[in-house]
Order: structure tokens, then sequence, then C-alpha cells
């Protein structure tokens, strides 16, 4: 048993226990922790697949900004544990066979192409030829980022002051009103 | 025997994403779906950087960069937007938000 295969088992396991408990906690506070720690072995598995970069910045984005923010409306809201009324037991029962009806499909179909994909060592790709060594740096994706996808990269800027100043007009405009 | 042969990640990543569609599908509490929302996000990202692995191609991983970006452009709107609906309902539980129906 290979050091990466362990690892690969251990984060797999956290990563399904932690996102089934964000569903299954009844507390939000729980569920975002257990998202956070999600994120985390996400970002295991992000490294053990050689993406340096990406893994940094899902600790970064994901478990540093998005979920303060997340936590931030929580702890707003006060919200108890106990004041969800739970769904009907139909719709329960309907959501969990449509669900696992869905990745049942999609396991029969992986189990029946199990032969043809390939099963490689960690530092190769599936096509046959080595990764290239600088693989999931900084320096290959800043390349990639700033020559061929560099009108992407100025659109998401734009998004991002659109969500902004959204943002901060949804925030604000209770405050204005109260004041008039 | 090596584990992590790509199949695995397409199970893992198949595996998270109905997950998070089954919260979305169960839960009421409009947090809770956004979150759920970021586990769907999580397991394409995932799947992303897996074929870009496969394929020894870089592209994937830019793909993942401005799917995180929307992701956080998304939330941010979003929380504000829940903010809002429970400074005035004082009730986020989306089954009670059915005012659009008309």
């Amino acid at each position: 048993m290979d050091l990466t295969n362990i690892a690969f088992i251990a984060f797999s396991a956290i990563t399904l226990i932690c996102a089934l408990m964000v569903v299954l906690a009844r507390n939000p506070i729980y569920s975002v922790i257990f998202l956070i720690l999600t994120m985390f072995s996400l970002t295991g598995h992000y490294v053990l697949l050689h993406a340096q970069f990406i893994a940094i910045i899902n600790i970064i984005v994901y478990a540093g900004a998005i979920m303060v923010l997340f936590l931030f409306v929580l702890m707003l809201m006060n919200m108890n544990a106990n004041n969800e009324p739970n769904k009907s037991f139909l719709w329960k029962v309907l959501a969990g066979l449509v669900t696992s009806g869905m990745l049942m499909s999609i396991l029969l179909v992986y189990i029946k192409n199990m032969g043809d994909m390939p099963i490689v060592p960690t530092t190769n790709s599936a096509v046959g030829q080595a990764l290239p060594a600088d693989f999931g740096y900084i320096k290959p994706l800043g390349n990639l980022l700033f020559t061929e996808y560099v009108f992407p990269f100025e659109i998401a800027s734009i998004l991002f002051i659109a969500a902004m100043v959204g943002a901060v007009f949804l925030g604000s405009r209770e405050k204005s009103t109260n004041n008039q | 025997m090596n584990l992590i042969g790509f199949e695995n990640y397409l199970w893992l990543g198949s595996a998270l994403f109905c997950i998070g569609l089954l919260g979305v599908l169960v839960r009421r509490n409009v947090i809770i779906l956004l979150m759920c929302i970021e586990l769907m996000l999580n397991a394409s990202n995932l799947l992303l950087v897996v074929f870009a692995k496969m394929f020894g191609n870089m592209n994937g991983h830019i793909f993942v960069f401005f799917s995180m970006l929307v992701a956080a452009a998304e939330v941010s709107v979003g929380l504000a937007l829940i903010v809002l609906i429970y400074r005035k309902f004082r009730t986020i539980d989306s089954s009670f938000l059915d005012k659009l129906k008309g």
C-alpha cells in the first residue's frame, strides 16, 4: 500500500463524510464547519493531483473568504437549530431516489467502461506522456492566464465590480430607507 | 495496485455532486442551499483538475480558477440577498418565500 493511496482513501473518506454532514446537520453552524473540513480535504486532493496553485487558492478563497462570509451571515441571523421545519417524508424519499438513481447510473457507466479507464502512476498523464516538471505551478498557469485567457480574466474583473456594487447596494438600502 | 486511478476520482466527484444535489432537494434553509451549491461547484472543480492531470493540459486549472471567481461573486451577492430577505420576512425558509408565484 502506497502512501499516496492511503492519503487518497483518507481524503476521500473525509470529503464524503463531511459533505454528508453538511446536508444532515441540524445546526447551520455545524454545516459551515463541515463544509470547511470538506474544502480542506479537497485541497489535499488537489495537492495529490499536482495542482498546487489551485490548492492554495482553494484554501484562501473558499476556506478563508467564502466560509467567513457564511459564518458572519449566520451569526447576524442568530438562528436556532430547531427553527427549520422538515420537508414532507414523501419529498425526502423522492429526493433520495432521484439522487441515488443518478449516482448509480453514473457508477454503472463507470463500471461498464472500467477496463478502458487508464490506471497510471501518479507522475504520468493518461495519454502516456509524462507531465511537465512544473505542472500546476504558478508560472505556467500565469503564462496561460495572461496570454490565452486574458479576455475572460478582464471580464471576471467586471463581474467582480458588478458583484461588489450589488452587494454594497443591497446591504445599504435598508439603512437609507430608514433614514427617510 | 494503485488506487489513484482516475476512475476513483470520477466516482468521488460524482458522489460529491450527488450529495450536493440531495442537499438542495431536501433542505429548506436558504443558506444551506447555497452551501450545497458550493458542494456541487467543488465537485465539478475536482473533476476539472482530474481531467487536467489526465490529459496533461493546464487549461482545466484555468477553468477551476474562473469557477472559483464566479462562486465568490455568487456567494457575496446571494448572502446580501439572504440578509435582506431575513430583514424583511424574518425567515429564510425557502418554502415560505413564494411571493414571486403571485
